[in-house]
């Protein structure tokens, strides 16, 4: 199937996907009207697009190492930038991140800039360099640069704590949406869920996960956006959001003062269900320091330039320019998403808090509000309260309670929109989360079968061998990561962020030094990581268990101490120890121009 | 100098410059959140909030696309860009 006749295609191939997706809305579209219940039609979405990301899955399927670990290096440009797109934008993005910006607004804003900005760090820094490698997994880079099993082996363990974190969170998410959708215990979802991802990578490897990454891009991208497009027609507030919701933003400023941010005491807010919050922060307003700001946002772009998972999709691409303009387009995919979730928290919050909107409840007797049929689904399902503290009958801003899920997934119902959108943003939900935990579960099982298994413990493997092992990884991971998320030990948005501090800590200034610091040896490599990666888990054990922490560094941004622990590091022990030989010299020098053979050549 | 060096010499400077656009507009600007968006900027919505919003994020997009060009014509000029493999 995949021949190079399928490349010149894929436009042809995605172009008729789409249009058939479409269909499908329609179809359901025109079901609900014809009676068909809210149940059947989050159960058809979900189970219709998982079914055809699985096809490809199958379709993909393929016995040569090339394919499995890196797609044939033949992914074009454009759409290897759809894939990275769904790779990155994991369940957090998708579900969290409107929902975050509602509750917190500007503070929490941060993430916005420092989950794009770190792109400009990976088009660069890193990704044609490491293209330029010619190697399967980060590990690989480190490995071959710095020389040795240590090294080697330290990048893994750096790798697999950051992107294990991860995809707890993922499996978590997928878990969520198929219990809401499918009406089954969280328990048993979460499994369900694993499954789901599983088809899509374990026989085609790389290549599998690439092309179901292109279809879930599609689904995510166009359930996110409508929704937005279609409320913001629907109240009137212009029929591109993004350029017109002004007024609407300046409106809620306005609301913001008129109600007031009252504050509820410790025992009125004991009996909110855990996990919910007000609307105690403005909206439009600057709330945060500088500090606060700069210090998630650079913590996040340092983050993404050291997440393995987002690397190697880079190393796809069938050239060193081509790697580099696939960062731009990658960009510009997440861009379309990320643009749109303010301008959702936006219109989610005016839909709720306008009394000059019909959908509008401050302001609403108590009775009234509990008796509306969205309102009595979400309560049921633990996401959406009100109690009227104050007794006066009426709901007040500081009285009504939503999950951070709740924003992106009940807004649809909330502004009265046919349940078929819901059932769609269900499905979205789903590819984002499942198109991550993809990307993570290969990027740890392809660096242990590689790298542990092949480069260290048996170097003459056969291909058919190591790939055998490398599925076998892929399951063990998935059903560990699922086993750790059905525990429900810390939520979606905290692991992520974790995640991207584990990575930045124990790997950005040995990747990024690796190229642009000759004088970079193996001694001071290892020491960077796992100095970095001790450091960093050891302040956030620190601030965890009560400690004060310093320099305004939270638990949210602890790799900003532990990456200065690993530069300081790799730096003083380099300077300490012999520079690197000759061989290793020449190597970097040859990785610093585009032309000529890969590194590694072909393995 | 050799072919190579003033090649690297030329990426270098290329980097830096584009880490410094990504420093304003990631970082810079952030320190003077508060007084900013008192102003009204692009399409009405204050200057702050607009920029984490869209500004930011498309001046990246864009900031990405010129320097892959850039680095192109940088690796072409001392004959390191690769075949036509494209």
């Amino acid at each position: 199937m995949k021949s190079t006749n399928f490349i010149d295609n894929l436009p042809k191939v995605y172009g008729i996907y789409t249009g058939g997706f479409i269909g499908f809305i329609i179809i359901m579209a025109i079901a609900e009207q014809m009676g068909m219940t809210a149940k059947a039609i989050g159960i058809a979405f979900v189970a219709f697009t998982v079914f055809i990301y699985a096809l490809i899955g199958w379709l993909s399927r393929t016995a040569q190492a090339d394919a499995y670990y890196v797609a044939g290096r033949q992914v074009p440009t454009v759409f290897n930038g759809m894939a990275t797109a769904a790779d990155w934008m994991s369940g957090a993005s998708f579900v969290a991140m409107a929902g975050g910006i509602y509750f917190k607004g500007y503070g929490y804003m941060a993430l916005l800039v420092g989950w794009t900005g770190g792109y400009v760090l990976v088009a660069s820094l890193l990704a044609p360099y490491l293209r330029k490698f010619g190697c399967y997994t980060v590990p690989d880079f480190i490995g071959t640069r710095y020389g040795g099993n240590l090294a080697r082996f330290s990048a893994v363990v750096v790798l697999t704590v950051a992107s294990f974190t991860y995809v707890t969170a993922q499996i978590n998410a997928t878990g969520t949406i198929a219990s809401v959708a499918l009406d089954i215990p969280f328990q048993y979802a979460v499994y369900i869920g694993l499954v789901s991802i599983l088809l899509c990578s374990m026989l085609g490897g790389m290549r599998g996960v690439t092309w179901t990454q292109v279809a879930q891009y599609i689904v995510l991208i166009i359930a996110y956006l409508l929704p937005v497009f279609w409320i913001s027609n629907k109240i009137g507030a212009g029929f591109f959001p993004h350029f017109m919701l002004a007024d609407e933003v300046a409106r809620i400023g306005e609301l913001e003062a008129q109600f007031g941010f009252v504050k509820n005491s410790a025992a009125d807010l004991a009996t909110v269900p855990k996990g919910l919050a007000g609307i105690t922060k403005a909206h439009s307003a600057v709330n945060a320091t500088p500090w606060a700001f700069i210090s998630l946002a650079l913590a996040m772009m340092m983050g993404t330039a050291s997440l393995p998972h987002v690397m190697m999709r880079y190393f796809t691409t069938p050239s060193v320019k081509a790697a580099r303009k696939s960062v731009g387009w990658s960009l510009f995919f997440i861009f379309l998403l990320y643009s749109s979730a303010p301008m959702l928290a936006t219109l989610s919050k005016l839909s709720l808090l306008d009394p000059n909107l019909s959908t509008g409840i401050i302001g609403r007797s108590i009775a009234d509000v509990q008796a509306i049929d969205w309102y009595q689904n979400w309560n049921a399902a633990n996401l959406m309260f009100v109690s009227d503290f104050n007794g006066n009958g009426t709901v007040e801003l500081n009285e009504f309670f939503m999950g951070g899920k709740a924003v992106v997934l009940a807004t649809p119902e909330i502004a009265g929109l046919p349940y078929v959108i819901s059932g769609l943003v269900a499905a979205g939900g789903m590819a984002a989360a499942m198109s991550t935990a993809d990307g993570l579960i290969l990027a740890i099982a392809n660096a242990i079968s590689h790298d542990v298994y092949y480069k260290i413990i048996d170097p003459k493997a056969e291909t058919a061998k190591r790939l055998v092992v490398a599925r076998v990884l892929l399951v063990v991971i998935g059903f560990a990561g699922a086993t750790i998320a059905a525990m429900e030990i810390q939520g979606i948005l905290g692991s992520v962020i974790w995640a991207f501090d584990f990575a930045m800590s124990g790997l950005f200034f040995p990747l990024v030094l690796g190229v642009w610091w000759k004088r970079a040896n193996r001694q001071g490599a290892i020491a960077g990581m796992l100095g970095g990666l001790a450091a960093g888990t050891w302040y956030l054990v620190w601030v965890r268990t009560g400690g004060s922490g310093f320099l305004g560094i939270t638990q949210l941004t602890f790799g900003i101490f532990g990456s200065a622990v690993s530069l300081v590091a790799m730096v003083v022990v380099s300077l300490m120890t012999q520079e690197p030989d000759k061989a290793t010299q020449k190597m970097v020098d040859e990785v610093r121009v585009p032309s000529g053979k890969t590194i590694l050549g072909k393995q | 100098m050799s072919n190579q060096e003033k090649h690297w010499e030329k990426s270098r400077g290329l980097l830096m410059i584009t880490l410094a656009i990504w420093f304003v507009f990631s970082i810079g600007i952030f320190l003077f959140g508060a007084e900013m968006n008192k102003v009204t900027g692009p399409f009405g919505y204050p200057w702050t909030y607009w920029f984490t919003c869209q500004g930011s994020l498309g001046a990246f997009v864009i900031l990405i696309f010129w320097f892959a060009n850039r680095q192109e014509k940088i690796d072409e000029e001392f004959g390191f860009s690769e075949r036509e493999d494209e």
